[in-house]
C-alpha cells in the first residue's frame, strides 16, 4: 500500500502466516491422525507427519463407524447430504416465493404477514428446543427426513436477502412487463429468476453449509442410528474418556464431515462472500 | 421500519396469488415457530411432572424459581464471560488478519482462502478437533503444555474448560468476522489511504485515525453478530467438548435449556428459560433491524 515502510510486506507475510497456522493446525492434526493407526495416535505425543493407514481407516469408518456407535459413516454422509440439499433448496424456493409476494404485490394483511415472518429472523431452534421437539413428536416426525429438515427451513434469513435484492430492481422493469401483457408468474419466471441467479448461488452455499452443519436438532430428532447425520454421528463416537476414544477413526470421520461443505464454499467462494456480506447488511 | 410498506411500482393486484406465494413459508413458520413458542409460554406457567402425566397451573412460579436459583444466575454469568471473551478476542484477531490481508501482496488470495475455511466447519466438529488437541491424555497441545509445567486438564479445571471452549468458538468465528472486515476495508476508497500517506502518516497511524473510524459500522454490526453467536450458536461446541462441565462451569444458557429439559426433565423450568431467551433474541433482532435501517439510509 502507498506510504508503507519497506518492511511492511515482511510483517504482512509474518502475521498472515501466523493466522494460517492458527487456522490450519487443528485441521492438519486431524489429517495426520486420520492416516495413522490407533497405537501411533496414542503414542504421546503423536507424530505430526502423515502415516500410511489412510485407506484402512477410510474403509473402516465408511462401513462400520467407530466407538460405541458402529453405525456406518457412509450412511451418515448420505443422510447429511439429503438433509443439506432439502434445507438449501427448500429455503431458497419458499423464500423466493414469499419475497416476491412482499416486494411486488399489494394485498391486505401484508404488514402482518411481513412481521410474522421477519420476527423469526434471528431465532435459532436452540432457544425453543423443548417445545419444538414436543410438536415434532406429536406430529410423529421423529426419525424422519421431514422432521430433520422442515423446522430448519423456517428461518427468514433467505427471505430477507431476496427481499433486499428485489427492492433494487427498477419499477420500470415491472411496468414494461405489464405493458407487454406478462402475467405475474411469467414475470417471476422469465425476468426475476434469471436476474437472481447470483443471489441464488450465494444462498445455496450459505444454506447448504447451514444444513450440513446442524447439530442440536438432528441430535434430538434422531434416535435411530440409520438416521444420524455425520455431525451427530461423530459426537456419538467419542468414548467416555479421551484415552479410550478411537481418535484415528474419529478424525477420519471429522474429515468426511468437513469436506463437502468446504468444497461447496471453496468452489463458489466469490459468490458466497458477496452473498454473505449482502445478506447481513 | 419504513420500507416494509413499499412495493416496486404500483405492484400487481389481487390477493389470491400473493396468498398462495406466502402460504408455504407462513405455514412452516406457524407450525415450527409460533406453535412451539406458544407451547413454551404455556409450559412456563405450568408445573409438569417428568412423565407429562399431570400439569398444574402455577402462574409465574417457574420464573420465580428460576430467578431465585443460583445455578441460573451462574449460567447467566458464565454466558456473559464467555461471550465477552469470544467477541473481543475473535474481533481483534480477525480485524488484524483482515487489515493485513487487504494489502497488495502476491499470495493474498491463498491467505484469504485458507482463512475462510472454518466457516464451513460445524461447531460440533470444531469442538471435536480442539478437544483432540487438548485431550489431557493424548492431545498434542496438552502434551506440550504439560511438558512446559502447566498441569493442563480441562476435564477437572474450570478455567481450562472455559479456555478450551473460547478458543474453539473464536477459531470457528474468525472466518466470518474476517470476511466482513475484509469487505468493509475494501469498501474504503483508496484515496483515503493515499491522502493519509501524503500527510506523512505511517501504516499504524493511518489504521487508528482513518481505517478504524471508517470501519466502525462494520465493527458494531459484527459485535452484535458475535454476541448472538456466543449466546445462541455455540451449543454444539459445549456439548461436544466440555458437556457443560466440570460441574456447571461451562454451562451457558442455551446448554442449560437443553440440559434441564432433556436430561433433568424439568419441563417447566426449561420452558421458562426458553421464554426468557426468546425475549432476548427478539430484543437483539430489533436492535439489529434498527441498525440495518440506519446503514441502508445513511451508510
Amino acid at each position: 500500500m502507498i506510504g508503507d515502510p519497506r518492511w511492511m510486506p515482511w510483517l504482512t507475510y509474518a502475521v498472515l502466516t501466523l493466522g494460517v497456522l492458527l487456522i490450519g493446525f487443528p485441521l492438519w492434526v486431524a489429517l495426520a491422525a486420520s492416516t495413522q493407526s490407533i497405537e501411533q495416535v496414542r503414542d504421546v505425543p503423536m507424530s505430526l507427519a502423515l502415516g500410511s493407514e489412510f485407506f484402512t481407516n477410510f474403509a473402516s469408518v465408511l462401513d462400520s463407524g467407530a466407538g460405541n456407535s458402529a453405525a456406518p459413516v457412509g450412511r451418515m454422509v448420505f443422510n447429511s447430504f439429503v438433509v443439506a440439499m432439502v434445507i438449501a433448496v427448500g429455503k431458497i424456493v419458499i423464500s423466493l416465493l414469499s419475497a416476491y409476494a412482499f416486494v411486488f404485490f399489494r394485498f391486505p394483511g401484508r404488514t402482518l404477514a411481513f412481521w410474522l415472518i421477519f420476527i423469526t429472523l434471528m431465532l435459532p431452534v436452540e432457544v425453543r428446543i423443548m417445545p419444538t421437539y414436543e410438536v415434532m413428536a406429536s406430529l410423529k416426525l421423529i426419525n424422519t427426513y421431514t422432521g430433520l429438515t422442515l423446522p430448519l427451513i423456517a428461518s427468514a434469513t433467505a427471505t430477507f436477502l431476496f427481499r433486499q435484492f428485489f427492492m433494487t430492481i427498477p419499477p420500470s422493469l415491472v411496468d414494461a412487463a405489464r405493458i407487454d401483457g406478462a402475467s405475474p408468474m411469467r414475470f417471476f419466471f422469465e425476468i426475476l429468476l434469471p436476474l437472481s441467479r447470483t443471489n441464488i448461488a450465494a444462498l445455496f452455499v450459505i444454506t447448504f453449509t447451514y444444513g450440513w452443519n446442524q447439530y442440536l436438532w438432528p441430535l434430538l430428532i434422531t434416535t435411530d442410528e440409520s438416521m444420524y447425520t455425520v455431525v451427530v454421528g461423530i459426537r456419538r463416537m467419542l468414548a467416555g474418556s479421551d484415552a479410550a476414544t478411537e481418535w484415528h477413526l474419529v478424525m477420519m470421520t471429522a474429515l468426511l464431515a468437513m469436506l463437502p461443505p468446504l468444497l461447496v464454499v471453496l468452489a463458489m467462494q466469490r459468490w458466497f462472500v458477496k452473498g454473505l456480506v449482502d445478506a447481513d447488511k | 421500519m419504513a420500507e416494509e410498506a413499499q412495493t416496486r411500482g404500483p405492484g400487481f393486484k389481487g390477493w389470491g396469488l400473493p396468498a398462495m406465494l406466502l402460504a408455504p413459508q407462513l405455514l412452516i413458520v406457524l407450525i415450527f415457530f409460533y406453535w412451539p413458542s406458544v407451547r413454551a409460554v404455556f409450559g412456563s406457567l405450568f408445573l409438569e411432572d417428568a412423565f407429562g402425566q399431570s400439569a398444574e397451573f402455577v402462574g409465574f412460579e417457574n420464573f420465580e424459581r428460576l430467578f431465585a436459583d443460583s445455578d441460573y444466575a451462574d449460567a447467566f454469568g458464565i454466558t456473559v464471560v464467555f461471550s465477552v471473551l469470544v467477541s473481543s478476542i475473535g474481533l481483534s484477531i480477525s480485524l488484524l488478519l483482515a487489515w493485513f490481508a487487504d494489502r497488495a501482496i502476491k499470495a493474498r488470495y491463498v491467505f484469504r482462502t485458507i482463512l475462510i475455511i472454518p466457516y464451513a466447519v460445524s461447531a460440533a466438529v470444531a469442538a471435536v478437533l480442539w478437544s483432540f488437541l487438548f485431550a489431557p491424555s493424548v492431545g498434542v497441545v496438552a502434551h506440550w503444555l504439560i511438558q512446559s509445567g502447566l498441569a493442563w486438564n480441562y476435564l477437572i479445571n474450570a478455567n481450562h474448560a472455559m479456555a478450551l471452549i473460547v478458543m474453539t468458538a473464536v477459531w470457528k468465528q474468525i472466518a466470518y468476522n474476517f470476511i466482513f472486515f475484509l469487505a468493509g476495508l475494501q469498501a474504503i476508497p483508496r484515496s483515503m489511504f493515499e491522502a493519509s500517506a501524503m500527510d506523512g502518516a505511517g501504516p499504524f497511524k493511518t489504521f487508528f485515525y482513518v481505517t478504524l473510524p471508517l470501519l466502525s459500522p462494520t465493527a458494531f454490526f459484527l459485535l452484535v453478530v458475535n454476541v448472538v453467536y456466543a449466546f445462541f450458536d455455540t451449543f454444539g461446541i459445549i456439548d461436544a467438548s466440555t458437556g457443560g462441565g466440570p460441574g456447571q462451569s461451562t454451562s451457558i444458557l442455551v446448554y442449560k435449556v437443553y440440559h434441564d429439559g432433556f436430561k433433568s426433565l424439568d419441563l417447566g423450568s426449561s420452558s421458562a428459560q426458553s421464554v426468557i431467551l426468546m425475549i432476548m433474541v427478539v430484543l437483539l433482532t430489533v436492535i439489529q433491524f434498527r441498525f440495518i435501517e440506519r446503514r441502508v439510509h445513511y451508510g
